[in-house]
């Protein structure tokens, strides 16, 4: 069942195209990872999930109800933080969860609020003002408000933001519990594309505003094509070499250090060929990772 | 709705600027009070010193009533300021924190909330005028006593016997409430256009500074929108006491010189306050909530 529907939206800020075209569809039960550069459109587009911004033209329908003319209804079953965790600093971590827990239709009892204290690991500091936090604490704090009502959906904008590495292997560990054993549908973006890598199902990799590329991460990460970085004596030669060969395909543009997608038995060709060429190799790095596929596709965009 | 107005409220009675309007109101009202109890008899001999010649005035003049309706016509003109400072950060102020985009994603429209935050605003500012009309009113008529209420106008003398006066207060501040809450409205719509608290505060005194002005300027090019600018019916509370005298040149008790004046004015307040709102309302839906 599809729980959020993206059919060909885009927003333009004057001459800016912030998102230019975009569709793409999350299932329930899905980590949906959402990936792309600053400026990529990422912040847009979860701005008009949640109707802070009206595309310019497109529709967005999640539950099945489009988000235009269904707002209120929609918007019941989502929890969501947006970029930064700004919250009120006269206001304790308890207030605001009380304050929170009135905007909802549903039922939250003063026991809720305390399990999601806990939950966010906030219980210590529940009644001290928000201007004593640090970022990492409004960060949770935010992430609880999003999950105070249950939500169905849960839409996370970079919600390991200012974390210690505590913190974030804390919420990736939330963010898994809250898709596996509570069902939920988390759509999360990050630019620290590891921490996707290790919790999301899906992603899609936004790049100016148009999607690049989008599935499940397993299919996405394709076993036999390698990104491989080499480390060479002279750079400029090796390009050269390269771009002088059968190679040359395989090459991705890259400012720092020489990389290459390249299926993974033609690796030591291309040591054998480098070396005949005489080009000094120092090291052969090959691997396959989220990170290389974003930089290969952003790179090849570019 | 309910759910915004209450959640508005406990943030407007939290927050440590929200005090700052009633600190200020005390502190001026008891220090005009605390220099009129001091020095009262010279400051009343003053005022009457043109008309002593030809009138004699028994009785506690300088009482507790006159001492309201000298509070007010000092105050009613600032107190708009001290309602600027939260009905201007309303919405620009959520923005500036960042909240904004907290609150335009729960389940109610903008719609909503710009109409609840507004309802909030005017609670706090209907607070306020009571905190005034509290200190102004009945501090004074317990600190100075009460008596027939003697009124110096431009070119004549009112005198309200004392069972005439509460009344009058108790429509002066409901008049009053009109013009705050119209201050409220204006200052509503600046916070809907600007993403930050400073400019609609300063802009909500400077509009009121610039039409008070349109509305005592003379000149006959700016007689024609007078009476259409809402500054020159926020003092018209002051109607309240001016009464009606008979063929005998009795005053007559309950009356009201110009009823007319104070409907008036009551109807061009009222609509300022939906324009305001409704524009506000209008800006916030338009908007992208980008900060």
């Amino acid at each position: 069942m599809s729980v959020i529907q993206v059919n060909n939206i885009s927003k333009h800020f004057g001459s800016l195209k912030a998102v230019d075209g975009l569709s793409f569809e999350v299932q329930a039960g899905q980590v949906f990872g959402f990936l792309g550069q600053n400026g990529s459109g990422k912040s847009t587009t979860i701005r008009m999930l949640l109707s802070l911004i009206h595309p310019t033209s497109g529709s967005i329908q999640i539950f099945g109800d489009s988000i235009a003319s269904n707002r209120n209804k929609v918007l019941e079953e989502i929890g969501a933080i947006i970029e930064r965790p700004d919250l009120y600093p006269y206001l304790s971590a308890k207030e605001h969860l009380q304050l929170f827990a009135k905007l909802r239709s549903k039922k939250i009892t003063p026991s809720s609020i305390e399990d999601t204290l806990v939950k966010v690991g906030l219980q210590d500091r529940a009644k001290d003002k928000v201007h004593t936090f640090s970022l990492g604490m409004k960060q949770r704090l935010g992430i609880g408000i999003a999950l105070l009502h249950n939500p169905s959906l849960i839409i996370l904008d970079e919600p390991t933001n200012g974390l210690d590495p505590q913190g974030i292997s804390d919420i990736r560990n939330l963010i898994q519990h809250l898709a596996k054993e509570e069902g939920k549908t988390i759509l999360v973006s990050s630019h620290i594309l590891s921490e996707i890598e290790q919790m999301a199902s899906h992603i899609l990799i936004l790049h100016k505003g148009k999607k690049l590329a989008d599935g499940p991460i397993q299919t996405l990460l394709d076993p036999n094509k390698m990104i491989v970085h080499l480390t060479t004596t002279n750079d400029e030669q090796a390009i050269q070499v390269i771009l002088a060969s059968s190679f040359s395909s395989y090459l991705l543009k890259r400012s720092a250090g020489i990389y290459l997608s390249i299926p993974h038995f033609e690796i030591p060709l291309l040591n054998q060929f480098l070396i005949q060429a005489g080009v000094g190799l120092i090291n052969v790095e090959s691997r396959n990772s989220l990170e290389d596929y974003f930089l290969q596709l952003t790179s090849n965009s570019n | 709705m309910k759910s915004i107005i209450s959640f508005e409220l406990y943030k407007i009675f939290r927050r440590p600027r929200t005090y700052i309007a009633f600190g200020a109101i005390a502190a001026l009202i008891l220090v005009i009070q605390f220099g009129l109890k001091v020095d009262g008899q010279s400051y009343a001999a003053f005022l009457m010193k043109d008309i002593n010649d030809t009138l004699t005035v028994d009785g506690n003049v300088l009482n507790g009533y006159l001492i309201c309706y000298i509070l007010l016509q000092l105050l009613l003109v600032h107190v708009p300021l001290l309602v600027a400072l939260i009905a201007a950060d309303m919405i620009s102020g959520e923005a500036n924190l960042g909240t904004l985009r907290l609150l335009f994603s729960t389940p109610f429209t903008r719609t909503q909330w710009v109409l609840g935050k507004f309802i909030a605003a005017s609670i706090y500012t209907i607070v306020l005028l009571i905190w005034l009309a509290i200190l102004a009113l009945f501090l004074s008529m317990w600190v100075f006593g009460t008596d027939d209420l003697f009124l110096m106008k431009s070119n004549y003398v009112v005198l309200i016997e004392q069972s005439d006066v509460l009344w009058r207060y108790v429509g002066a501040f409901v008049f009053a409430s009109f013009s705050l809450l119209t201050v409220t409205s204006l200052g509503f719509l600046m916070s809907s256009i600007a993403n930050n608290s400073i400019g609609p505060i300063v802009g909500t005194m400077s509009a009121i500074v610039f039409f008070t002005i349109l509305s005592t300027l003379n000149i006959p090019l700016f007689s024609m929108i007078k009476p259409y600018l809402f500054t020159t019916h926020m003092n018209n509370w002051k109607e309240f006491f001016d009464i009606q005298v008979s063929d005998n040149n009795e005053a007559i008790t309950g009356s009201i010189l110009n009823v007319a004046k104070i409907k008036t004015s009551l109807i061009v307040l009222s609509t300022h306050i939906v324009l305001f709102v409704g524009t506000a309302v209008y800006i916030t839906k338009k908007k992208d909530i980008l900060s």
